[in-house]
């Protein structure tokens, strides 16, 4: 089936959950991303339960830390 | 108040442009912007506020230059090194514009002092490297009510996304906590483009901008991430629905703020 990971369609096993995407798709930091389909969240603790179906949405939002520390302790 | 002839050239080309005009200009030399950190991120965004003439520019951190950060914050130069890095981006904004009046707090912002801090200013910028940082920022806006920008780079890719109260997520809502200590790559492990805060710094610059003279549609409710070995920008889009975040949400459980403990970077700002 179609489906479109972070902006690009892609064609995936059907009945593929979030967790197995997670790992197909190789996403660094499995543990600490955040998963949007159809532009809504999925609970962290739900990916291995989450099916992906035809045409979803799929977003993988990254810890990105990045700047100066401007502000620690 | 009046434009003076000297500031209708300096501002020529802003004043020009229909979305901005003299109206727009003085918005900006009224408007008091925020910079934390004085880093990858925060050196582009303050250089370009500071030429805009965004009239009063507070800049935060607590570190001095270091030989490795001249990679990537222009703000600084190789004779600056071991100056406070809020001292040196002062100058280097006063000798830009006269205009600008630079408020420099030489310290790392805490929930002690975040909030009597940033409560003089109309938007912040976060170009922070470390996550207790960005969740001290985001949940001193979200109880300030103030809008900020969020952005963080690492490698060749960037991102970021504009807080405004009331018109969608907070960083919060996008991200629950802090990851724990070592768990997610950062700068100093990592490395970074150094034109990555170039191009995601003048963005946050340019989200400030927009935001003060009221123009056009900023990044609230979305995040936009930038990859530069692909040359892709994305944007993602958001839940609208808010009211579960513990802090932004319809019934907050973070009402105080939190020193999360510190773990990324000692010594070297990014």
């Amino acid at each position: 089936m179609k489906i479109t990971v972070a902006g690009t369609e892609k064609q995936v096993a059907d009945g593929i959950t979030v967790a197995q995407l997670i790992e197909d798709e190789k996403v660094e930091t499995p543990q600490y991303v955040t998963v949007t389909v159809n532009d809504e969240f999925v609970e962290s603790g739900k990916f291995a339960e989450t099916v992906i179906h035809e045409g979803d949405s799929i977003e993988f939002l990254y810890f990105m830390g990045g700047g100066s520390n401007g502000s620690d302790k | 108040m009046a434009l003076t002839n000297e500031q209708i050239e300096r501002y020529s080309r802003h004043i020009i442009l229909k979305e901005v005009g003299a109206k727009g200009q003085k918005k900006l030399l009224n408007a008091k912007v925020l910079i934390i950190g004085a880093g990858g991120l925060g050196a582009p965004a303050a250089l370009y506020l500071a030429a805009a003439g965004v009239g009063t520019i507070g800049i935060a951190d607590a570190d001095e230059v270091d030989l490795s950060n001249l990679q990537r914050q222009v703000i600084h130069s190789t004779a600056d090194i071991g100056k406070p890095k809020v001292q040196s981006a002062k100058e280097s904004m006063e000798a830009i514009n006269p205009d600008v009046k630079v408020i420099t707090y030489h310290k790392f912002l805490t929930s002690d002092n975040i909030l009597d801090i940033i409560k003089d200013y109309d938007f912040i910028l976060d170009g922070t490297d470390n996550f207790p940082a960005k969740f001290l920022i985001n949940d001193a806006c979200v109880m300030a009510k103030k809008p900020f920008s969020h952005a963080g780079i690492i490698r060749f890719k960037g991102q970021l996304m504009t807080y405004v109260p009331g018109e969608g997520p907070c960083y919060r809502c996008v991200f629950r906590d802090p990851p724990p200590k070592d768990a997610v790559p950062t700068c100093k492990q990592a490395g970074v483009i150094g034109a990555m805060g170039g191009v995601i710094g003048s963005l946050q610059a340019m989200e400030a901008v927009k935001y003060i003279i009221g123009q056009g549609k900023l990044l609230t409710g979305s995040l936009l991430t930038y990859d530069a070995l692909s040359m892709t920008f994305h944007k993602i889009q958001l839940p609208r629905d808010t009211s579960t975040c513990p802090v932004c949400g319809t019934h907050p459980t973070i009402t105080k703020l939190i020193d999360y403990e510190q773990t990324v970077c000692e010594g070297v700002g990014l």
